[in-house]
Formats: C-alpha cells, sequence, structure tokens
C-alpha cells in the first residue's frame, strides 16, 4: 500500500513577479497535513501572494504574474501545466479577509461550490438537503440558520457569513483551506468563535492560515511562518518561535519593534 | 443664570455656541448655492413640463379610439396613424432584438474576459466615437450597408439594422458599467471555488447586473422610437398604408410619419401633428414605465 503523503503543501524554492516587481524569493514552506500553520509578518511581506500561489488564483492576472520553483499539494505537482485550476481549487479552498458571501440564498451558498463540481446535471433534494445540514454543523452555524436557509446570505452577521464562507467550501471535499486574514473584519468576541472552529477543523483539513494578530498566531495555530519583504525568514513550532525566536528580525517584529 | 461658570459670566452659556460672522457668511453661502442648483433644476423641469402640457392641451382633443386605429386619409390630412404606431412596434422590436444580444455580448467579453490592452482600449474609443456619431451619418451608412450592400432595400430590416447600430453603445456603456458595479469579491468568490468565469457570469454576475443592463435597454428604446433621420431613407415610407407583414416590408414610422405631415403635407390640421406627438411620447413613456418596474423589481431581489 502506497503511504499517504505526509505532507499537505510543500513549497520549494518559490520566487514571484509581478510584472517587474519580484513579491516572493525562493520562498520554503512545508506544512503538514492536518496541521495550522500561521503565516505572519508585516504588510507587503508576501504571505497573502504566497498563499494564493497554492491554488494559482493569482494566475487570474495573466501573463503579468510570473512564479518558478516548485509546489505540491498532497505530493502532486500544482504548477504543471495538466493541472486542472478547477479541480485545485476544489481541493485547495480559499477564506477571505472580508466575508464574501455570493448574493444568493444561505442554502445556494453552501451547494454552490458543490453544482459547480457536480458531474450530473440531474440533483437530488434530499443529497443536497444533507449536504447543507453536514457542512452547516461542522461551521456550527447549522441550529441558527437551520429555520431560515432560504433567506438571502448576505443578511447574516458578518461572523456567520463567514463561518458560512468555510461552510460552502467543504461539501467538495477539500484537503486545504487557505484563510488570508479571516477574523480581521470580525469583532473579538465572532474573531474568538472563528478561532475556535478553525481549531476544530484542523486534522480533518490542513490550515494555512495569514493573520496579522500576533496573538492569533500564538493561540490558534501549531507552527508559524514568518516573512519578510517577500522572504522566509523562519519557520518553527509556534511556542518555539514565540518564545525564543531564532532570528533577530523574527524577534523585533513578535515584541512589536516594526510591522 | 446658573449655569455660567468660569467665563466670567458674560452673558450666559449660549455665547460659546453663539454664530461667528465667519458661520453666518458660511450659512449664506450655503443658501446661495442650494439655491442655484434648485434653480437648474427648475431650468430642466420646465420645458419638459410645457412640451408635456401643450402636447396634452393641443393633440389630447385628437386622441381617439379612431385616431389610433384608423389609415391616414385625405392624403393624410385626415384619418388616423395605425400603420405609423404598429410601424414604430416594429422597428423598435426588431432593433432590440439586434442590439441587445450583441451589446450585451461585447460588454461581457470587455468586462469579463477581455485583458487591458491596447486593442480593447481601441475597441472602447470606438465605442465611444459610436455613440458620438450623428444619426444621419448612421442613416447614410445604413443605406450602404444594409439597404445596397447586403440587398435587403428599403425594408424594417435595413432600417431597424441601422437603428441598432445607432443605440450598440447605449446597451454596450450601460451593460459594462453595471457588469463593473458587481462587486469583485464575488468574482473572486466563484473563481476560488474552481467556477470558470462563464459559470461565474452566469450564476452571480448576470443576475446581478441585470437592473442595469436594463436601464441601457429603456435607454435605446427610447432612442430608437424618436429617430427620424436613419430610418428615412432605409427603410420608413412617406406613406404606406398597409401594415407591414414581415420585416422586408417598408413601414410608416410615428416620428417619420410626424416629420412628413409637419413639412411636406400642406393642410394638415395642427391637432393631427400634435396628436401623433402625443402618441408618440405616450408610447415611449410606456415602454419605459414597463421596464422601469421591471427593473425596480429585480432590484428589490437583490440585497447587497
Amino acid at each position: 500500500m502506497v503511504e499517504a503523503p505526509t505532507l499537505a503543501i510543500d513549497i520549494q524554492n518559490v520566487s514571484l513577479w509581478y510584472g517587474d516587481f519580484q513579491a516572493l524569493f525562493e520562498v520554503d514552506l512545508q506544512v503538514k497535513r492536518g496541521s495550522i500553520t500561521a503565516l505572519i509578518g508585516p504588510s507587503g511581506c508576501g504571505k497573502s501572494t504566497l498563499l494564493r500561489a497554492v491554488n494559482r488564483i493569482n494566475e487570474r492576472l495573466g501573463d503579468y504574474v510570473r512564479t518558478t520553483g516548485e509546489i505540491h499539494v498532497l505530493d502532486q505537482d500544482i504548477l504543471s501545466d495538466d493541472v486542472e485550476l478547477s479541480q485545485l481549487r476544489r481541493h485547495v479552498g480559499m477564506v477571505f479577509q472580508r466575508p464574501n458571501p455570493l448574493p444568493l440564498s444561505i442554502r445556494d451558498n453552501v451547494l454552490f461550490a458543490h453544482r459547480i463540481h457536480r458531474a450530473d446535471e440531474k440533483f437530488n433534494k434530499l443529497e443536497e438537503d444533507e449536504i447543507v445540514e453536514n457542512a452547516l454543523r461542522r461551521v456550527l452555524l447549522w441550529d441558527e440558520v437551520k429555520d431560515r436557509l432560504g433567506r438571502e446570505a448576505t443578511g447574516l452577521s458578518l461572523e456567520e457569513q463567514q463561518k458560512l464562507c468555510i461552510a460552502r467550501l467543504l461539501p467538495v471535499k477539500p484537503t486545504v483551506l487557505l484563510m488570508d486574514e479571516p477574523t480581521s473584519a470580525l469583532d473579538p468576541k465572532a474573531t474568538a468563535a472563528l478561532e475556535e472552529l478553525i481549531w476544530e477543523l484542523h486534522g480533518d483539513y490542513t490550515i494555512l492560515i495569514v493573520t496579522h494578530n500576533m496573538a492569533q498566531a500564538r493561540r490558534a495555530s501549531e507552527e508559524t511562518a514568518f516573512m519578510l519583504l517577500g522572504r522566509m525568514v523562519e519557520h518553527r513550532v509556534t511556542e518555539q518561535i514565540f518564545l525564543a525566536p531564532q532570528e533577530e528580525e523574527t524577534a523585533d517584529y513578535i515584541e512589536g519593534r516594526y510591522g | 443664570m446658573t449655569h455660567s461658570e468660569g467665563d466670567g459670566g458674560v452673558s450666559g452659556p449660549s455665547l460659546m455656541f453663539a454664530a461667528t460672522p465667519l458661520n453666518t457668511r458660511n450659512h449664506r453661502l450655503q443658501w446661495l448655492f442650494r439655491a442655484l442648483f434648485g434653480l437648474m433644476t427648475l431650468i430642466l423641469v420646465v420645458p419638459v413640463g410645457i412640451i408635456f402640457g401643450v402636447l396634452l392641451v393641443r393633440g389630447g382633443p385628437a386622441i381617439s379610439f379612431e385616431f389610433l386605429f384608423s389609415y391616414p386619409s385625405d392624403g393624410m390630412t385626415a384619418g388616423g396613424i395605425w400603420p405609423a404606431l404598429v410601424g414604430t412596434i416594429w422597428l423598435v422590436a426588431v432593433s432590440l432584438v439586434a442590439s441587445v444580444p450583441v451589446g450585451v455580448a461585447a460588454a461581457i467579453y470587455l468586462s469579463e474576459y477581455a485583458s487591458d490592452s491596447w486593442l480593447t482600449r481601441g475597441i472602447n474609443l470606438a465605442i465611444i466615437n459610436l455613440a458620438g456619431v450623428p444619426s444621419i451619418v448612421h442613416a447614410l451608412f445604413g443605406v450602404g450597408a444594409f439597404v445596397i450592400f447586403a440587398g435587403f432595400g428599403t425594408s424594417i430590416l435595413a432600417a431597424s439594422l441601422t437603428l441598432a447600430v445607432m443605440t450598440l453603445p447605449l446597451v454596450i456603456v450601460a451593460t459594462r458599467e453595471s457588469l463593473q458595479a458587481v462587486p469583485m469579491a464575488f468574482r473572486e468568490a466563484c473563481w476560488n471555488m474552481g467556477a470558470t468565469r462563464w459559470q461565474t457570469i452566469r450564476t452571480v454576475v448576470l443576475p446581478n447586473a441585470i437592473s442595469g443592463i436594463l436601464t441601457g435597454v429603456i435607454l435605446s428604446v427610447s432612442r430608437t422610437a424618436g429617430e427620424t433621420a436613419p430610418i428615412m431613407f432605409t427603410g420608413a415610407a412617406f406613406f404606406f398604408p398597409f401594415l407591414p407583414t414581415s420585416v422586408f416590408d417598408q413601414t410608416m414610422a410615428m416620428a417619420m410619419h410626424l416629420f412628413v405631415i409637419s413639412t411636406a403635407v400642406p393642410g394638415a390640421p395642427d391637432e393631427l401633428k400634435y396628436g401623433t406627438a402625443l402618441t408618440l411620447i405616450t408610447l415611449v413613456l410606456l415602454m419605459n414605465a414597463g421596464s422601469i418596474w421591471f427593473r425596480s423589481y429585480l432590484r428589490g431581489k437583490k440585497k447587497w
């Protein structure tokens, strides 16, 4: 039997240019399967760019974006030409800074990705009901919204919207969830709820989360990677990086001397 | 004066919040500009009101079942406008069938697919220029392209296509604007779930842009119904007392009919002219009202 890969994401020697501007310099990052890894660093250091390289969403900008190096997701080379982006994005979901539910009903939001990736056009209401319930239960939203699944998702609170944005990724069984500052639009209480959910999801899903919030990285991640000016400075177990950073730049950032 | 403390008790607490000369001047200026803008709005509305008033007073009595549904008679000095009314509806309908699909598709391409290059910038410039071309030039283009080259002859088809070319920029610009008003976050969300551009456009972008697209259609309906020059040489007849049976027939049209009885038919009673104008305006208003109602119905369903 082939052993399941232990690395969910393996980024090696990745450089990325927006036109003439080089945003990433030979970045390496390994993310273990089922773990939560936090990406920290000052604004403009390339964290979000690196995140967006993992589902190749940067490429919507066209030839303007150039990537070199290697990125593997579950041992599969994702930069290869024969990668179907639709399949890649099914397996590597993304959660954004501002919750961005689609202007559809709650139910249709949860089913959106499922419907896109469903091969046959027939739909089975019972099956869909089950998918909606499972996904919403998984993000701890079911009890709050089960009576109003037909309502517009844009009418939910921000916390509920963000949970919904996670829930809609789950029906297509992703491996990796990329999260780009998922709590920065939320109040402290909602942030805590989201962190709890993210913690609850890891294990089943590999989570790579960009955050500006040091406390969040410390609370809600197992490993932390610090980036500065497009380079990977330090990547270690979260406790270690916060208690005993090896690099001076990391220490300066964590202690709030810049950023 | 129980409240005046710490101010030397000059004249009570209101002094601190009393208007200074600067405040007074600002208020006066504010009032002046408000009056100025209000006046401009009034100037804008007055001609519209007068036009409607005059048309109603002088053309109103001419409107009757008889007038609307009978053919012109006595060398167009009497009778009704039925063939012109029907002709205008034909022209509007056929030109919409031509301009809306092409315009909406082009706008989708420009807004959702095309990258920003010298080519797309050139196309955008061409569209803006097309909007600025005088209608008589469109008419001559229509004669050359549709009547002669394409061999449609002077027909509803040639006239409608000429009108469609003329109204394309309206449809394209309105559609593009409304597509771009759909928040980028929705597209990002779709793409990140693996949706193709077309799936994104069909499920999210178009349903949310439809009310803006309708605005473009409304504008183009009004222009299509009211234009005279583009149809004069391409399909509208001076006098054609039959109802068109296909797009290859000539037809009468309201705008053209109004022009003809006002300039080329000696002895046509004024009542007839005002009645025709009133009917034309009412027709356009009815079509607009219908689309505006539909648009607000769609907007009511949209929440973001």
